[in-house]
């Protein structure tokens, strides 16, 4: 290991916090219970303050960050985080709020999270929003508990969900959690949904179809009416996924493209960190008829003040036992409100500019499956790669060497050897152009010496490690 | 202001090299019947001086618990924050990463995670922690659907003594997997193990106690734990209140399966509501691990034999299993886990079990005082931990509001609950003098 563990700064009787002295007397504690007092105290550290410090901060340094450099990640739309936002998030009015305080002490709080709903609403075309979902996928599961409510109100018993077989692995995940039988339906030769294979697969079991558009190939689903227009007839509902809406934001909204139910990422779109996995935020929008089922409570604007509406009859429940990730809702309205309407396109723009730049760079070495014009990302094989002996693990391994991050892969499961990239708006073009060297340099190397890049990563702190041991013989603690 | 640095001559270069005139061009796919033929209608950006005064002018309409002395818990909790855990966790190595998928590159949230999961083990006495869950709420829940996974039953016994927002939510995921909910009712702060032995059958698949519970009394863990492991196939899931637990016995010593439960009081904020850091912790068996949802870091060794550690055990996860994995879950709280991994190294053993030791000796302070005052009565004073309930003859509705003008939050209206009476919570921040003036308002209004 490049750093201990915590743990093995320990000593006993060594501290790192100090609390004021008790200034109360104190009550008969084993008198109340002897039961339920620890024999033996839990295994944690006894360290200093300053070994916490300089523990932490050597594993920060293990890390890389968007602030570290390029992170092209397909799907993950890993942006600049704003450090402004970060200030606000931390502005101690607006956070040191405990969240059953009474609505009229958080109206400054409530005017924001209002403010970003609407700007939410007017970026989508939809009509209404919930907050409380804390991430793209718990946004999705309360999406799929919307038109579950939904059909329940009406006793319609639909029991299926379309998903294409290029969708997120969240998205099967989150329709079986609100109790769907999932069906798979196939991307055509264009890598696109199949008009003639979805209406088949429609009919009157079917609650609703699950679209991300552009797709995970970063390929606009053109027959988009179309396909609004059979799962409608049907009686089914259009369910957007909101992980790509870096590609179309002042350009198409999902609404206008008659999808019902939508997820944001605010911590894809709307420049929030990921935090290393999370913190996250998935707001969901409907369309007006499906405001009634949304979670409760539902921020709403009286008169001349904001409150949050508890009394949501039809309402599917809770998700969360607040409101939310408030603090990445922050973060969120911040960037929108300081890059503008105009600045959300210019974002797509660029975001989409980015990569095909990079598309057109790097298909002169690398195979391009779907040859559809693609927006803010784009999907390569290693096939080519691979049978010169070299897969795209090890393509990706070797990136690290480099100091680079590498794409998402071996998803869209429909492409082999997949690399899916997504650079985004915040990459300059030296950057860009870095990364293009880097790809075409490991091509050339896989040709001269594929073993240097099938042993990769050589430079890092860890190589390749066991994930196979890792799996058999778990050692998930100290 | 926005964030693209690309200047325009880089632009028009990059698109022609593309081989498009303008940017439009790239965008001509989108056909036109769907097409915004408008601007957004979202004001211009602004700068960050014009932001900063924004910012200003809605805190300025919020009343902090920094202008007030509050009483409140009920499920987020007020306690010292060591100044330390913001400055490690604005390193923006740790803050500005993804999910640590290329290992090689994120050994510092991986092994930060590592130690998380190890501590929140040692806490909970189960030893195979997730790398944490959404909040303390949906944890629950995915505990509750978990267990009926793993006992293959429908039939969960939810007792009223269980956080009113859990339950709520609890029964909206549980709803879609067809569980069935016996309510167990209780007047009283706790429950009898009696009701729940008696709905206690071959058909039960969990049996769901929160320790302490809502109204912060302890059930009786023993007994009830005996019963359930006694029943044939039920799981046992405990909502713990995990700051508690460095003082308090480890849920697995009352035959706990899964422990889950809201560790914002690790060392984070209280963040009007989020976010804050579900965790879930089952046994170390096979049948358990395989139905745990989330990530799950292992530690293993490079090929050179050097120890390192890795995602683990991700066959249980959507991106592999799609609509058979445990779970939809996929971002988690990792920095907020990381909040409470620094919490927990700072404060240590001694630090935890200090910090319970004052929220009790001071939550006792205050309701045996306020249990003295005439028309005021502590219920659960012979069984609370650092929340207590409070009856009053007066109108309970006009004590608040009363108090608040005096800037003082007494306590979480129960109302909310369906009960009557204040829920009051005291934490090692407040001190004696904010108590008695408390009990000094108390008396008056």
């Amino acid at each position: 290991m490049e750093e201990l563990l915590i743990k093995d700064y320990s000593s006993q009787g060594r501290k790192g916090y100090s609390l004021p002295p008790l200034d109360v007397e104190k009550s008969d504690l084993d008198s109340y219970y002897s039961d339920y007092i620890r024999e033996e105290s839990p295994g944690l550290p006894e360290v200093s303050e300053v070994d916490v410090v300089r523990h932490y901060t050597a594993l920060s340094e293990l890390n890389y960050g968007v602030d570290s450099g390029i992170y092209p990640l397909g799907s993950c739309t890993m942006k600049y985080n704003p450090k402004r936002n970060e200030n606000v998030a931390r502005a101690a009015e607006l956070t040191n709020i405990h969240p059953y305080q009474e609505d009229e002490h958080v109206q400054g709080s409530l005017e924001i999270l209002y403010e970003l709903k609407q700007y939410l609403a007017e970026i989508s075309g939809m009509d209404e929003i919930t907050l409380q979902p804390a991430s793209g996928a718990h946004g999705e599961l309360t999406g799929m508990m919307i038109i579950h409510q939904y059909f329940d109100k009406k006793n319609d018993n639909r029991t299926k969900v379309l998903v294409p077989d290029s969708a997120h692995g969240t998205n099967p995940a989150s329709a079986m959690m609100a109790g769907y039988d999932v069906v798979e339906i196939p991307s055509n030769e264009r890598g696109m949904v199949d008009v003639d294979d979805l209406k088949e697969a429609m009919d009157e079991n079917v609650a609703a179809l699950m679209l991300t558009n552009p797709n995970t190939l970063g390929i606009f689903e053109e027959d988009i009416l179309e396909i609004a227009d059979i799962v409608h007839d049907n009686g089914g509902l259009l369910y957007y996924d909101g992980a790509n809406m870096n590609a179309v934001m002042g350009y198409v909204r999902p609404g206008d493209m008659d999808f019902d139910v939508l997820h944001f990422n605010l911590h894809k779109t709307f420049s929030t960190p990921h935090g290393g996995g999370g913190p996250g935020s998935g707001p969901v929008g409907v369309k007006d008829f499906l405001a009634p089922y949304l979670p409760k409570p539902v921020l709403k604007k009286g008169k001349d003040s904001y409150f949050w509406d508890n009394d949501r009859p039809d309402s599917l429940g809770k998700v969360h036992a607040f409101y939310g990730n408030y603090g990445v809702m922050l973060r969120a309205w911040s960037y929108i409100i300081t890059i503008g309407g105009k600045g959300l396109k210019k974002t797509t723009e660029n975001a989409v500019l980015n990569a095909n730049y990079l598309k057109a760079k790097l298909i002169k070495e690398f195979e391009l499956p779907y040859a559809a014009d693609s927006l803010h990302e784009f999907v390569l094989s290693g096939s080519k790669q691979k049978k010169e002996g070299v897969s795209t693990l090890n393509i990706a391994k070797r990136l690290l060497d480099y100091d680079q991050y590498a794409p998402t892969i071996y998803f869209p499961l429909v492409v082999k050897e997949a690399m899916m990239i997504e650079p985004t708006e915040t990459e300059n073009i030296r950057t860009l152009n870095r990364f293009v060297d880097t790809m075409l340099t490991i091509a050339r190397e896989i040709k001269e010496d594929p073993e240097l890049v099938n042993n990769a990563p050589h430079t890092t702190i860890v190589r390749k490690l066991d994930e196979t041991k890792a799996a058999r013989e778990p050692n998930l603690r100290w | 202001m926005d964030y693209v640095s690309n200047t325009k001559s880089e632009r028009k270069n990059m698109l022609k090299e593309i081989g498009v005139k303008a940017v439009e061009d790239l965008f001509n796919m989108i056909p036109e019947e769907v097409a915004l033929d408008r601007p957004l209608n979202i004001p211009d950006g602004i700068s960050e001086l014009e932001l900063v005064r924004k910012v200003q002018k809605h805190a300025a309409k919020n009343k902090s618990l920094d202008k007030l002395t509050s009483f409140l818990g009920a499920g987020a909790y007020d306690h010292y924050v060591p100044g330390i855990i913001d400055h490690l966790i604005s390193r923006s190595e740790f803050y500005t990463a993804y999910t640590p998928y290329q290992a090689e590159l994120s050994q510092g949230t991986l092994e930060a995670i590592y130690e998380y999961q190890s501590m929140i083990s040692e806490l909970t006495g189960l030893d195979v922690t997730n790398a944490s869950m959404l909040d303390g709420g949906s944890a629950a829940a995915e505990a509750v659907v978990m267990g009926a996974r793993i006992s293959r039953r429908k039939k969960v016994l939810l007792p009223e003594t269980v956080n009113p927002a859990y339950r709520e939510v609890i029964r909206t995921y549980g709803r879609h997997q067809d569980l069935e909910f016996i309510d167990i009712k209780t007047e009283n702060t706790a429950v009898l193990p009696e009701l729940i032995e008696k709905e206690l059958d071959d058909d039960t698949a969990v049996v769901v106690v929160q320790y302490p519970n809502f109204f912060g009394s302890i059930e009786k863990m023993e007994e009830i734990g005996r019963m359930v492991n006694n029943a044939k196939k039920a799981v046992f899931v405990v909502i713990a209140n995990p700051i508690l637990l460095g003082l308090l016995k480890e849920p697995a010593e009352f035959g706990a399966d899964i422990v889950v439960g809201e560790a914002q009081n690790l060392g984070n904020g209280l963040n009007y509501g989020g976010p804050y850091l579900g965790f879930m912790s089952t046994r170390d068996d096979r049948s358990y691990i395989r139905q745990l949802p989330g990530r799950i870091v292992g530690k293993t060794t490079d090929v050179d034999g050097k120890e390192g550690f890795v995602l683990t055990l991700q066959t249980r996860e959507q991106h592999i299993r799609r609509e058979r994995a445990t779970s939809n879950i996929c971002t988690n709280e990792a920095l907020n886990a990381l909040m409470a991994t620094i919490y927990m190294a700072a404060m240590g053993k001694d630090g935890l079990k200090e910090v319970a030791e004052q929220s009790f000796h001071k939550a006792h302070y205050l309701a045996e005082r306020i249990d003295k005052l005439d028309g005021y009565q502590v219920v659960n004073k012979d069984n609370f931990f650092f929340e207590f309930v409070v009856k009053s003859d007066r109108d309970l509705e006009k004590v608040k509001n009363s108090l608040l003008e005096e800037n003082i939050i007494v306590g979480y209206d129960l109302k909310e609950a369906e009960r009557d009476g204040l829920l009051i919570c005291v934490t090692e921040k407040r001190t004696k003098e904010e108590m008695d003036q408390l009990v000094e308002k108390l008396e008056v209004v």
